[in-house]
Formats: structure tokens, sequence, C-alpha cells
């Protein structure tokens, strides 16, 4: 179909969401990620059985953690859609970054900027 | 083992607010197993403060590390290279660690970056009880391996109080009557019995009301 | 006779006792306590005086129980383990007994995440059974629990309460034989509304011989209205209030539910009275003492007999 979602999305890959980790969701925000999201697999649909819950459950925890720290848990989110559904993607892609816009850049990004 | 918790993270940032260079240190023992203080909550703990930190443009520099035990000498010797860089430590370890490590270290201070709960088990991952209250004299044979001191709100020694209904505590209806429990476990070993007799009124200066509790074995001091 | 308790002696003599009970104020007047003992007095044989019920700070037991002694009410000192450790309670037991206090309930006590202090840390050194056990201890053999002699023992009738309408059933009566082993002899019950379950845990006392060991007194509580029922039937753990009354409270036009309430009360104390082995009741009206003479009278519980 050859959709075109937003540039500044930077896709990382893994095998399942599963994979996903609390670090690598924190680390992200660390290196400067205005916003992140999980884009996992129709909830019952995992090859894995639970990939995509266990995701789920660590986007909340994430998501707490951004509102203790001050970031804003709404710089979050978790997707949920088939490997098909390459619309659905770029429409999660297009709202995320939407969300993002209106929030601004991350606190902790324009400091990075500002450092160098 | 010994259950624990995160603090709040608004409560570690405030421990911290004054320096720039901590040590967070995890304890591979008992907080590892209950997800509270091991390596990995290391790293989120460090990440969380980072962030925060970083948001507010007052960034810290955060050394991780875990040691095997803070229980021990010998593994909090671990630190001692290089401790003096640092201008504080959380320790992430139950607060038995957290003191080892303050009494050993003087300079800096070590602060809690969870709250120790209590001695209990796994009943499903993501959820841990309580089953001892370290009360040092323990009744379990009279009680069919279920301990009043722990799971009465009231610690009563003689059965349940009146505000045991359909098996729940009157504290919480979430909680089972441990005095339920007791009675249901003697009642399918054929041991009613044993809940006929008074347990007599409770020795407490083995528990916390004797003071700080020691243990001294001769034949392995070395 | 073990004490000069008034309880005792009616109970001793074989009349059919009367107790009821006042809660003490929250502050430091004494006229709460006192007018509440002017509509009792006369009405019951004693009156029980609670100890920080529901975990809500109060006037201590004992103060407000000599408030009622200096009436010439007979008071029952309740106490409760949850506040007091093994040192305070025979302290607290030989000052009221110094005051004239002869006749002492034993109680293991609210929960303290019920009242106003859920941060409190509770003690429980002793349990109920305990307490039991160290009154008559200090009592009949003139000893501390710590073993040393006292001088001048408090003479004190010994008291426990039971629930027959907690769980497990079965043990409930196991539990007020232990009390009794232990050295109640009297014994005071939560409010019966289930009289079925009642009489069925008083079946099992009479097989055990307890009711020939204690004196055992039915507790009643008339109920004010369908609210307070379905909060003493949902909210109050270890409370037993049949559907059935619910719906007769319901029957009546709302204006008459309270004199419902207090009808449903009388017929509890009669059918009460008529089970084997039941030596009185205890009239638990809560907030509602006012109410306590007209249900005596109407259960023909008055006169008082006067003990001898």
């Amino acid at each position: 179909m050859r959709l075109s979602y937003p540039v500044n999305i930077k896709i990382i890959k893994v095998p399942c969401t599963g994979k996903v980790d609390v670090l690598y969701l924190l680390k992200m925000f660390q290196n400067g990620a205005d916003g992140v999201f999980v884009a996992g697999c129709m909830e019952g649909d995992c090859h894995f059985l639970t990939g995509n819950l266990r995701a789920k459950k660590r986007v909340e925890y994430v998501r707490r953690i951004l509102d203790e720290t001050g970031i804003g848990g709404e710089r979050i989110a978790m997707y949920n859609m088939s490997a098909a559904q390459a619309t659905r993607f770029v429409e999660a892609a297009r709202e995320m970054t939407e969300r993002i816009r209106e929030l601004g850049p991350s606190p902790v990004k324009k400091i990075m900027e500002e450092v160098g | 083992m010994v259950i624990g918790e995160g603090k709040p993270l608004q409560d570690v940032l405030a421990m911290v607010s004054q320096n720039k260079k901590i040590i967070v240190a995890g304890c591979r023992g008992c907080v590892t197993v209950c997800c509270a203080g091991g390596e990995k909550e290391v790293g989120v703990l460090s990440a969380a403060l980072n962030l925060a930190r970083q948001k507010d443009d007052n960034p810290i520099e955060i050394h991780e590390v875990t040691l095997e035990r803070q229980c021990d000498t010998e593994y909090l010797e671990q630190v001692r290279s290089f401790i003096d860089e640092y201008e504080a430590v959380v320790s992430i370890a139950c607060g038995a660690g957290v003191q080892f490590m303050a009494e050993m270290y003087r300079k800096i201070p070590i602060y809690p970056g969870i709250n120790t709960n209590f001695i209990g088990v796994t009943e499903q991952q993501g959820v841990w009880a309580e089953r001892c209250q370290a009360c040092g004299n323990c009744k379990l044979h009279f009680t069919g391996g279920i301990c009043p001191v722990t799971r009465c709100a009231k610690r009563l020694m003689n059965g349940p109080c009146g505000g045991s209904t359909q098996g729940k505590c009157e504290v919480d209806p979430e909680t089972t009557c441990g005095w339920q429990l007791i009675y249901d476990v003697l009642k399918e070993q054929g041991r009613l019995d044993k809940l006929e007799h008074i347990i007599p009124v409770s020795d407490w200066s083995t528990s916390r009301d004797g003071g700080p509790r020691r243990i001294v074995r001769e034949d392995l001091k070395l | 006779m073990t004490s000069d308790s008034r309880l005792e002696k009616i109970l001793e003599e074989g009349h059919f006792a009367v107790t009821s009970e006042c809660g003490p104020p929250r502050g430091v007047g004494p006229e709460v306590i006192q007018k509440k003992g002017e509509i009792l007095k006369g009405v019951v044989d004693s009156v029980n005086v609670t100890d920080n019920q529901t975990s809500v700070v109060r006037m201590s037991s004992w103060s407000a129980g000599v408030l009622l002694k200096q009436m010439g009410i007979n008071p029952v000192y309740q106490m409760v383990t949850r506040d007091r450790n093994r040192i305070a309670i025979q302290s607290d037991i030989l000052g009221a007994a110094s005051l004239g206090i002869n006749t002492i309930l034993c109680l293991s006590g609210d929960h303290q995440k019920f009242g106003d202090h859920e941060a409190a840390a509770n003690v429980y050194d002793l349990d109920s059974i305990h307490l039991i056990q160290t009154v008559k201890l200090m009592r009949d053999d003139k000893k501390f629990l710590g073993g040393d002699e006292l001088k001048g023992e408090p003479r004190m009738f010994i008291g426990a309460a039971a629930n027959p309408f907690a769980d497990p059933f079965e043990f409930r009566v196991v539990r007020l034989a232990k009390k009794i082993n232990a050295g109640a002899q009297f014994i005071q019950t939560q409010c019966i509304f289930n009289i079925e379950r009642f009489k069925k845990w008083m079946e099992m006392v009479r097989d055990r011989g307890l009711h020939e060991k204690a004196h055992i007194l039915g507790g009643v509580t008339p109920l004010k209205s369908i609210g307070m029922a379905k909060y003493i039937k949902n909210m109050v753990p270890g409370m037993d209030v049949p559907d059935e009354l619910i719906e007769r409270i319901k029957g009546v036009e709302k204006e008459k539910r309270a004199e419902e309430g207090i009808k449903i009360c009388i017929e509890t104390i009669q059918q009460v009275r008529e089970i084997e082995g039941v030596h009185g009741v205890h009239i638990m009206a809560i907030e509602w003492e006012e109410m306590v003479p007209r249900i005596a009278d109407e259960a023909g519980l008055l006169p008082r007999p006067a003990a001898q």
C-alpha cells in the first residue's frame, strides 16, 4: 500500500511487544523521545499468547512513572493492530504525533538540546 | 523472604534533592525475588530519578550497582573502592541492608529507596503476602501450621474474635480470617481437640518487645 | 459469692437478670453518663460501660463506671485488651476494684481500623481469654501474672462475651467453653436477631453442660429503622439480621417502624427467656437508652428484685 506515516517517528523493531521492557521505554525518554507508543498485535492474537498483554501492563507502569517524574503519562500509549492493518498503524502514528505536538517537546529533551 | 516495595518517587527525589552524584545500590537477595530492589529495579529507579532531574534542569549522576547481598559485610565491601566519589547512596535493599550499609559507610548518608514490609511468600506472580512476624517463639505446631500472630489482626491466641464472618476478617473483607484457616486445617486433620485447650499468655520477650535481638552461635564463630 | 456484684447476687439467687449498657461521652462531662444512669436506674440490675467501643476514643470505662456507682448503679466494667498490655491491665483492675467496681467484662475489642485513630498501634499482649485468666488469678490466687503476690485482691465477678453469629459456627461453643474454663462466670451474647441460630447455639451449649457452669445472658437490640437493620446486617462484622426481620419492619408504615422494632425486641426477650439455660438478657439500646425502661416493662421484667 506504501502508506506514509509521519517522518518524526523512529521505529524500534522487537520480535513481540512482550519483549518491550520497562527500562527500554524509560531509556527512550532519557534519550530524548517526546513520546513513545507501543504497537502490539490485537489482544487475543499474540503468537506468544500474552506478549501484548504484558506490554500493556508495562506501558501502564511506565505511565505511572512518567506521571511521578513530571514528564507526563500521556506521552506513552499502547495501540493494538494486526500485521495486515497498515492503515491502522498510520492512524496510530498520526494520532500519537498530534497528541505529542499538542503537548510540546519533552521537558527532558529541551534540556538535552540546550546542553548540546 | 523479606518483602518490600518501592517508595514513591517523590520521596526519593526529596531525599536526594541536594545531591548531584549518587549511587543507587540494589541487592540480589530477597528484594530481587519480590521485584523491589534487584538489578532491574536499580535501573528503573535510576532512569526515573534521571528523568525527573533532567526535566528540572538539575541533572544527577547515578552509579548503578547491585550487590550480592547488603546484609553481609563481604558484599558491602564491593562499593568501598568508589563510594567516596559520591555524595549519597540510595539503597533499595531491605531495611537491614540499608542499615548495614550505613553502619559500614558513615561519611555519606545512606537513604532507603524502598519500604520494607514483611516476611512473606509469593502467593502468585506479582502478589506477596505476609506469613511471619518473627516473634521468636514459634507456635505453629499448635495451630495447624498457620500463624495466629501474623494472620490475625489482633494476634489472638485462642480462636477467632466475634468479627470473623464467612471466613473473612473484620478488618478487611479481602483478608481471610486466620483462625478460620486454623479451624479448617485442624478439622481436616481430625485434630480439632487441639483447639480445646487454652494457649497460655505469650512471652513477647523473644519478640521486638525484648529489644533488638541477636543470635550467637559459638560453634560457627571464627 | 466471689464478689459484691449485684449482678452475681441476682444470678446466684436464680433471678432472670437484666443488664443494659451505656457508652461514655467523648468529653469530660459527667452529666452525659449520669443522664443515662438516671434512665436505667432501677430498671436493670447492672449497666455495662463500654471501653472505647468501635475504637472511638471516649471517657475511660472505669471512670464512667465510678460515676454510675456513685448513683447506686452496679456498673459492669468492660475492658478490652486492644489498648493495654498486661501491666496496665492489672493496674487498671486494681484501681477499678479500689473504687468499688466489682463486675468486669473481658473482651478483646474492636480493631482500631473501625475507629477514629486508625494509625494507632494495637497491643493485644493478652487476648480476652487471657484477660479472664488474669482477673481470676488476681482474685482467687492473689497473684499477678508475673508470679508475685498482690496485697488485697480485686473481688470481681468475671464476665465474657460470646458471639453465636460469627463463624466458624461450630467453633463458637468451643470458644465459649474455653472462656468458661478460663474463669468466666457470666456471658453476654452479641445481639440476637436470628433466634433460630441462637437456639441452635444454646443446644450446643447445653450439650456441653456449659449453661450450668456460667450464666448466659442473651443480647438484644431494638432496631430503630430499616437503615439501622441494614447497616447492622451489612456493615457490622459477625452480625446476623435475617431478611424476614427487615421485611417485617418494611411492612409497616414509616412512622411506625421504630415501634415495630421495639415490639420485635420485646418478643425476642420473651423467646430468649423460654430457652433452657438462658439466665438473663442484655439490652443494648444503641443511643436509645430511653427505650430500655419501656422494653423491660413490656417484656415483663419489672420490677427488678432487690438482691439480698
